[in-house]
């Protein structure tokens, strides 16, 4: 219910003493408010062209044949595919592989150890909920050079223990797609009353394994899969670690491709982009779905 | 409603129908961290009985449903359900059904799919499951809804499902924890009747908590009143309510107007009349006698009072009025007469015997 009264309707009467419809007093435009559909419109055209001309550009920078401005091909896409080019391109494709390698320890990760926790917090100590959140929320606050600096002495004791591997990498970048990973599972948690679900599970009989297999992971499912779908997307743009801890992953091949052969760079480049794009149309579903049910 | 519930009874009984188990709660006491929420609860229900667990917000009753259900442990005590000590046995394993205050269905399953997880838990084969959890939900008369989700049913027909899913497994126990609260006030009737109707066919053990006091007194055959974590009286309504064990209970159910007397053996004087004392009494002298409203009638002679406030209630009226010395009252009449307010009126007892309680005790 509003708490400020409405301004009374102004009464009209016109010559012969008919009472007119009441004229409104014009109403303020609301601040917040939904735009119109034409300043909808217009925004959406501007913003996109902001995105859509440095694509459009590394498309045509990477049709273009060498040398000329006007002349297009498709010579520098076959040209990864061509045999006698795979020596030129293998850092490149091992560097994608450890990265697809650490997104899969990554994914381990949030699913093996965050979400657990968070499910336990949610559970069995609500009290904790708040120091959780803080606890995944700061590498967001960090910038990525300060944590490399930080790791970097402890990935000595790790490449003592486990070896210098690039899925070694996942332990670092676990730590900073946690804010990522956590707030679509807060969310979805937040929006499923899972006390309540586990114990009506266990009432009827299930037991914890059951309650969380059946009951509890089936309506996170959404939440889960957009924290999967996120960790993907910033391990495949983490640079700065991997960089530092001289691993080969996609993004730092890239780097050297990009000096060697700039068009099959941009060539990578863009598709890392439009798997990105593509990841986070899925999670865009998704979160549509969770709205409508 | 009326159809569905007939053609549901018709149908649903020899499936689902079990014997009731008896349960027995002996000095059940819970401690959470500095506080006492149980203090030793003893609390015996017969097999098939429906027990209502009452009392204001704080004095344990969930608790007590929670630690038979065995979500909550216990810190003393035992609990016996068919003289077993399940005190120990886990929640899923102590056979119990358990409705929930809370919307509780699984939201990615179907009503269908909801009712059967008890049964799949028990291992039982799909087609003894499906058949069972069909019926079950024709006896809360949803059988033609078994392909919905939650979020497609209203809060009543989720509250059914969820009965049927409480029921479907042929538990030894019903808890419902304030399954009605929830719901419209229409609903909630409709509802709480419909549970009791169930609740007697298949003869079930049912404990039914509730602050509800109407709902208490209008579905079970006994009723606990509790307070800071004991039970404060148990009995039949009519008991509860014409022979309250204390003050608390004469206060908190139904309604009664507490008032200065004095206790002389088998009377109580109250405001200028006397009184017969309602079961054993504290020790003679200054007490707090409570009288019913409805023991009070308005009379063209008698105690002078003035019109206060009075409140159409459907079937009845009830008026507060004021006495010379300040003492407010309420009385119950008849809807017809519609005293003022300010106007005079005269109060006369109808002599039903009063309950009391020492004065410091009120």
């Amino acid at each position: 219910m509003s708490t400020v009264a409405a301004a009374a309707p102004i009464e009209h009467i016109d010559e012969h003493g008919n009472l007119l419809a009441p004229k409104l007093p014009k109403r303020p435009t609301r601040v917040g408010a939904v735009p119109s559909k034409a300043t909808g419109t217009t925004i959406l055209v501007i913003t996109g062209i902001v995105f859509i001309i440095p694509l459009l550009a590394m498309v045509l920078f990477s049709l273009r044949v060498v040398g000329s401005k006007t002349a297009f091909t498709f010579d520098h896409y076959t040209a990864i595919f061509q045999p006698a080019n795979e020596l030129t391109y293998d850092g490149l494709f091992q560097g994608l592989v450890n990265s697809l390698g650490i997104c899969a320890i990554t994914v381990g990760i949030v699913l093996v150890l965050l979400l657990p926790t968070m499910l336990l917090v949610e559970l069995r100590y609500p009290q904790l909920r708040r120091l959780l959140e803080f606890v995944c929320i700061i590498p967001i606050t960090i910038p990525s050079i300060v944590l490399v600096v930080g790791f970097v002495p402890v990935y000595q004791v790790v490449s003592q223990i486990f070896g210098s591997y690039p899925w070694t990498l996942a332990f670092a970048i676990g730590v900073i797609v946690l804010p990522y990973a956590f707030r679509p599972i807060a969310a979805n948690l937040a929006g499923v009353e899972v006390g309540i679900l586990s114990e009506a599970g266990r009432s009827l009989g299930a037991n914890w394994a059951q309650v969380l297999w059946r009951v509890i992971l089936p309506n996170l499912r959404r939440g889960i899969l957009s924290a999967c779908f996120i960790t993907i997307a910033v391990v495949l743009g983490e640079f700065t670690i991997a960089s530092f801890a001289s691993q080969n992953t996609f993004q730092t091949a890239l780097l050297l491709l990009q000096q060697t052969d700039p068009y099959v760079g941009v060539i990578f480049a863009l598709a890392a982009l439009v798997f990105t794009f593509v990841i986070l149309l899925i999670i865009g579903r998704f979160a549509r779905d969770r709205k409508a049910s | 409603m009326t159809n569905t519930t007939t053609k549901a009874t018709a149908v649903a009984t020899p499936m689902i129908q079990r014997e009731g188990a008896t349960v027995d709660l002996r000095n059940v006491v819970k401690d959470y961290a500095g506080h006492r929420a149980l203090t030793g609860v003893n609390l015996s229900i017969a097999p098939g009985e429906f027990v209502a667990l009452l009392g204001p917000s704080g004095c344990g009753k969930t608790t007590v449903l929670r630690a038979l259900s065995g979500l909550e442990t216990i810190s003393e005590g035992r609990i016996l359900i068919d003289g077993q000590d399940v005190a120990h046995v886990p929640v899923n394993k102590r056979d119990i059904g358990m409705v929930f205050q809370a919307y509780s269905l699984f939201p990615h399953m179907t009503v269908l799919q909801n009712v059967e997880f008890g049964l799949q838990m028990r291992k039982v084969d799909a087609a003894s499951r499906k058949a069972r959890s069909v019926e079950a939900l024709e006896m809360v008369g949803l059988g033609h809804l078994g392909k919905r989700y939650a979020h497609q049913l209203s809060g009543g027909q989720q509250q059914r499902v969820a009965l049927a899913r409480a029921l479907v497994t042929r538990p030894r126990v019903l808890l419902l924890d304030e399954p009605l609260s929830a719901l419209d006030a229409k609903v909630r009737v409709q509802l709480r009747d419909e549970i009791r109707r169930i609740q007697t066919d298949l003869g079930i053990t049912t404990l039914f908590v509730t602050h509800d006091q109407e709902e208490a007194l209008a579905v079970a055959d006994r009723v606990a009143v509790m307070r800071e974590g004991n039970v404060e009286q148990i009995g039949t309504p009519e008991d509860l309510y014409t022979k309250p064990a204390t003050s608390f209970v004469a206060t908190f159910v139904g309604l009664s107007n507490s008032v200065d007397g004095v206790l002389a053996g088998p009377t109580v004087t109250a405001l200028g009349a006397t009184f017969p004392l309602l079961g054993t009494g504290p020790a003679d002298g200054p007490v707090t006698v409570y009288i019913r409203p409805e023991d009070i009638s308005l009379a063209t002679t008698g105690l002078a009072a003035t019109v206060v406030a009075s409140s159409f209630l459907g079937s009845l009226r009830r008026t507060q009025v004021r006495l010379d010395d300040g003492t407010l009252l309420f009385v119950q009449h008849d809807v017809r007469t519609r005293p003022e307010t300010g106007e005079i009126v005269h109060l006369t007892f109808n002599g039903q015997p009063v309950a009391a309680s020492t004065r410091a005790e009120a």
